[in-house]
């Protein structure tokens, strides 16, 4: 008997290699090609007057210098575009004003680290030494730094955009302005969270090799999708697809950042390669990745919002700015995932969301881990908390109010969500998942115990945070699934694996659909050579996206072998089944007639050559076939493979809630979180060993942003902490243990029934921080992260405003 | 006209890297990070920042955790250095630090762990019995960006039984 692997919490496949030092990573790959190092900007803003590259002329190991009129030059003798600006990946309409950088600066630096000149040499020693000598001539022009800066607009970051704004957007249902100003109860909010990014403990790195020969180009490179860098690289080299493949090695980490695509490197280093003829690697250093990769989360916002004496929301309108940096190629994305998932589990009466995203001088904003949602939640959490107090309300009743409930759903919120499809929420348990929650942390018994630690002295507080994310965003991914003769199953999908265990979770899938062993599978992920058509590792849509895909392969798989094994068992279809790679007469157990896939696979593809034992047995004059057919029946193609897609008509919606407790302490005003307690709802687990170490990593990056992360901007436009030693990420010191309940609605949308949870840990963080901050100390709390510093602070101005 | 920058001249140093012997002619600005990573091609310790804050490369130096990414490599000529390659066990397999990763679910991406290993490896022949708090101390050096560290906690308390397990 097999027992099913989908929702065991099955050991992953990837550790042995991985704990031994046998990973290759990308800086693994390549000891011997040219190394890359760049000149990046110093400054902010300003005009590239002069590059002067003699000094660096006499380094030993000097390969070339490359500035923009190379690129220029290049383009014109041989048609490449590297020249040219880099894409916007994701266009809109009301994005009128996008702009995006080039891959070496074409004459204006527009942030700190933008790369001007780029130095190969035999290694990265010697590209720095000659870094070091190249002069750059810089005529200074303002910086714009922050958003009120950008919206004063007294000065601009790109000449041709006005007021600094790239977009601007609004979406509405009813008409909110009358309903609030109608309501009984009316509210107003200003709220902010910083900049924080991604940050993987691998930084990104790219490896091409041109083979002159094969008039080919591999490119490995540290992405969360393989696919598109391989269209993009061949656009901009003016190179057929079909010469290049892209690989994503092992990755050390992604959670967005390297979902921006191509990043000038991309580019840069196959181009490097095409022209040297030889292997060329850059591996980005942990200060280039602060300043030259991307960040996000900084918003301000204004919150309107009218209620009626229970709590419920009649209306909410949300005004904000985001500040998306320097250009904006992944186009409006965050923000407009922030003015729709706001919401969360509510009905908010009439909405209206307003946004403007605006350019600063600084790093450029793509998706981080959560993706625009932990602002989003922050806003509307902040805002119950705010009526609860408005109207001397349980915050947990208050929301409980505003839930949508379950016979609500598919609920459909009116909206335009960031796939252009309905903001349609597919499934959940809104009230289920908060009476786990309050039991999970003892909501109610909190007061008593709050009242207990006064007496002692200590000041805690409870804070409780919702969220709904909308996951697994088409438009589709595939998989290819074969059976080779000797029964091992060979599965690839196209996105790409940053360390989630897509290798481990996709094998338990394919082990239940084909009714093989799971040991006998092997995944291969993010390698364009093994499969060309993905879309990408990001929106929490792996399991969703790739997990059906290889679901809806295997079954193709499976009655594929069924229809062959048939003729050799002489059995009716429906009569088979496979069970531990084995087909069989069902009902005959295991010492009836059965054939083993490895055999399947060898039948599938009838041979004329023995080259080994089991192509033997499929040779033509080997095996009694009836003459009048042909060796391979109509319809049928040759082995026991099948490639399948699936695609979606939208997302779908997981849900989850997180209480936290805190204890500040009076005197120093350090904040410590006690307990962290998560309920958590992706639809079925397929591996909750996964999971839920999903949901912990993104809870410590929940709580290094609530707390210690922020990026520490100069008016002057200098990245002031762009080091680990300034920029406090959490250690194991800072991170709290972590109490985690699931409640399982299963999606209706796709065949396995799953959310997405690869974001959901670190999307109410600061939301449920800061409420617990605000419930230990009696301070209102509108701006995360808060550092003890920031604590002090609000407890002397309370003071004084209460003196 | 500058004077040639030349980075020609170098220093025998000799390593004894998981009990081998490796004599290496070396610049002298050459990190024992790259040493390791790129001229013995161990490339199991990472780098994650450069600057000693993130722990990825810490290796074993005569039996004490250092960071390699902070050393140079010609400062080290005699030394015995113990990578997380040379964590397996005897018959190349997962020795029980790794073990205890693979067991907890202590690693996603894996490009902190090989520092954590060797982290770990120290921690439990000093203390080879911890209790929670300890092991969340131990580890409190290092940064994973992943996991959040639960399990890693857990897995030092895992390794620690592993290791009092005869040997069968
Ligand atoms: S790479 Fe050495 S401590 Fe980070
Ligand atoms: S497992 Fe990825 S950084 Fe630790």
């Amino acid at each position: 008997m097999t027992t099913r692997m989908v929702g065991e919490p099955v050991k992953r496949v990837e550790d042995p290699r991985l704990v031994t030092g046998n990973g290759r990573y990308l800086d693994d790959l390549g000891h011997d090609a040219f190394e890359v190092a760049f000149v990046r900007s110093p400054h902010a803003h300003a005009r590239v007057v002069d590059v002067d590259v003699t000094d660096a002329l006499d380094v030993e190991g000097l390969v070339a210098i490359y500035t923009y009129e190379d690129l220029v030059a290049d383009e014109e003798e041989h048609g490449t575009r590297v020249a040219q600006a880099l894409p916007l990946l994701i266009p809109h309409p009301t994005l009128t004003h996008g702009r995006t950088q080039h891959a070496l600066a074409n004459g204006e630096v527009n942030h700190v680290g933008e790369a001007i000149v780029m130095v190969v040499a035999s290694d990265r020693y010697a590209a720095e030494d000659a870094v070091e000598r190249i002069r750059v001539d810089y005529e200074f022009l303002t910086p714009i730094v922050g958003v009120e800066a950008a919206r004063a607009a007294e000065h601009l970051v790109h000449d041709d955009v006005p007021g600094n704004v790239a977009a601007r957007m609004v979406q509405e249902t009813g008409d909110a302005d009358a309903a609030i100003d109608a309501a009984p109860h009316r509210l107003e909010l200003d709220l902010a969270i910083e900049r924080s990014a991604s940050m993987p403990m691998e930084g990104k790195g790219v490896h091409a090799r041109w083979d002159a020969d094969d008039e080919s180009l591999t490119v490995h490179t540290s992405t969360q999708t393989s696919t598109s860098v391989r269209q993009a690289v061949a656009a901009k080299l003016n190179l057929p697809v079909d010469r290049v493949e892209v690989v994503t090695p092992d990755v050390g980490g992604g959670f967005g950042v390297k979902i921006v695509h191509p990043w000038p490197e991309e580019v840069l280093v196959p181009w490097a390669a095409l022209r040297l003829g030889r292997p060329v690697k850059w591996t980005e250093d942990r200060r280039e990745h602060f300043v030259s990769s991307a960040h996000e989360r900084g918003q301000l916002h204004h919150v309107r919002v009218g209620y009626d004496d229970e709590g419920r929301l009649l209306g909410l309108s949300v005004k904000f700015w985001h500040d998306h940096g320097a250009y904006i190629p992944y186009g409006l994305i965050v923000p407009i995932i922030t003015s729709t998932q706001l919401l969360g589990p509510y009905k908010p009466g009439a909405y209206r969301v307003e946004f403007e995203s605006l350019y600063t001088n600084t790093v450029i904003v793509t998706p981080y881990r959560g993706a625009g949602r932990p602002q989003g939640c922050f806003v509307m959490e902040r805002t119950m908390d705010a009526i609860a107090a408005d109207l001397g309300l349980d915050r947990a009743l208050v929301r409980e109010r505003n839930f949508i409930q379950p016979d609500e759903m598919p609920y459909d919120q009116g909206l335009i969500f960031q796939d252009g499809r309905q903001l349609l929420y597919d499934s959940g348990d809104f009230p289920g998942s908060l009476a786990k929650l309050k039991e999970l942390v003892g909501w109610d018994d909190f007061a008593a115990y709050r009242e207990q630690a006064r007496a002692e002295g200590r000041r805690v507080g409870i804070g409780m945070a919702c969220y709904v994310e909308g996951t697994g965003v088409g438009p589709y991914e595939g998989g290819h699934i074969r059976v080779e003769t000797d029964g091992t199953v060979v599965v690839s999908t196209g996105l790409t694996t940053q360390g989630q265990g897509h290798q481990t979770m996709l094998a338990q899938i394919v082990a239940d659909e084909l009714g093989v062993p799971f040991e006998r599978i092997r995944v291969t992920t993010g390698d364009t050579r093994r499969f060309k058509y993905a879309v990408g590792t990001f929106a929490s849509r792996t399991a969703v996206m790739s997990g059906s895909a290889v679901a809806v392969t295997a079954r193709a798989v499976r009655e594929k072998a069924l229809r062959i094994a048939s003729d050799a068992l002489e059995a009716a279809v429906e009569d088979l089944e496979i069970v531990d790679g084995n087909v069989r007469v069902k009902g005959t157990g295991e010492n009836g007639a059965s054939v083993d896939l490895g055999a399947v696979a060898v039948l599938s593809n009838p041979l004329r050559y023995a080259f080994d034992e089991a192509a033997k047995r499929a040779t033509q004059f080997a095996a009694p076939a009836d003459p009048d057919k042909p060796p391979v029946a109509e319809g049928e193609s040759p082995g026991l493979e099948a490639s399948q897609f699936y695609s979606p008509p939208r997302s779908t919606f997981a849900n989850g809630m997180h209480a936290v407790v805190v204890e500040t302490d009076p005197d120093t005003a350090d904040i410590k979180v006690l307990r962290y307690c998560v309920v958590h709802d992706c639809g079925t687990l397929i591996n909750p060993m996964i999971v839920e170490g999903q949901i912990h990593g993104g809870v410590a990056q929940g709580v290094g942003g609530a707390l210690y992360e922020r990026m520490e901007y100069a008016p002057d436009g200098q990245l002031l902490n762009a080091s680990f030693m300034d920029f406090l990420m959490p250690y194991a010191s800072e991170v709290p243990e972590v109490e985690i309940d699931h409640l399982v609605t299963p999606s209706p949308l796709n065949p396995l029934g799953v959310k997405g949870a690869g974001e959901a840990g670190v999307i109410p963080g600061a939301a449920a921080i800061a409420a617990a901050i605000e419930d230990a100390e009696g301070i209102t709390i509108r701006r995360m992260p808060i550092s003890p510093s920031e604590l002090f602070h609000l407890r002397l101005e309370n003071q004084e405003a209460g003196s | 006209m500058s004077d040639v920058v030349s980075t020609g001249s170098t220093t025998r140093v000799s390593l004894t890297v998981n009990g081998v012997r490796h004599d290496l002619d070396l610049p002298a600005r050459r990190l024992l990070s790259d040493a390791l990573r790129h001229d013995l091609r161990l490339t199991g310790t990472h780098v994650g920042c450069e600057h000693g804050v993130c722990g990825a490369c810490t290796v074993l130096v005569d039996g004490a955790p250092m960071r390699s990414c902070l050393l140079f490599a010609v400062s080290l000529d005699g030394a015995e250095i113990t990578t997380v390659e040379g964590c397996r066990s005897a018959d190349g397999g997962m020795g029980p630090v790794q073990q205890a990763f693979h067991e907890c679910h202590a690693l996603q991406c894996g490009f902190c762990t090989p520092g954590f290993i060797t982290t770990i490896t120290a921690f439990l022949d000093d203390n080879p019995a911890p209790t929670r708090d300890e092991a969340r101390e131990a580890v409190s050096g290092n940064l994973c960006r992943c996991t959040g560290y639960v399990n890693i906690v857990s897995a030092v308390e895992r390794a620690a039984e592993l290791r009092r397990e005869p040997t069968p």
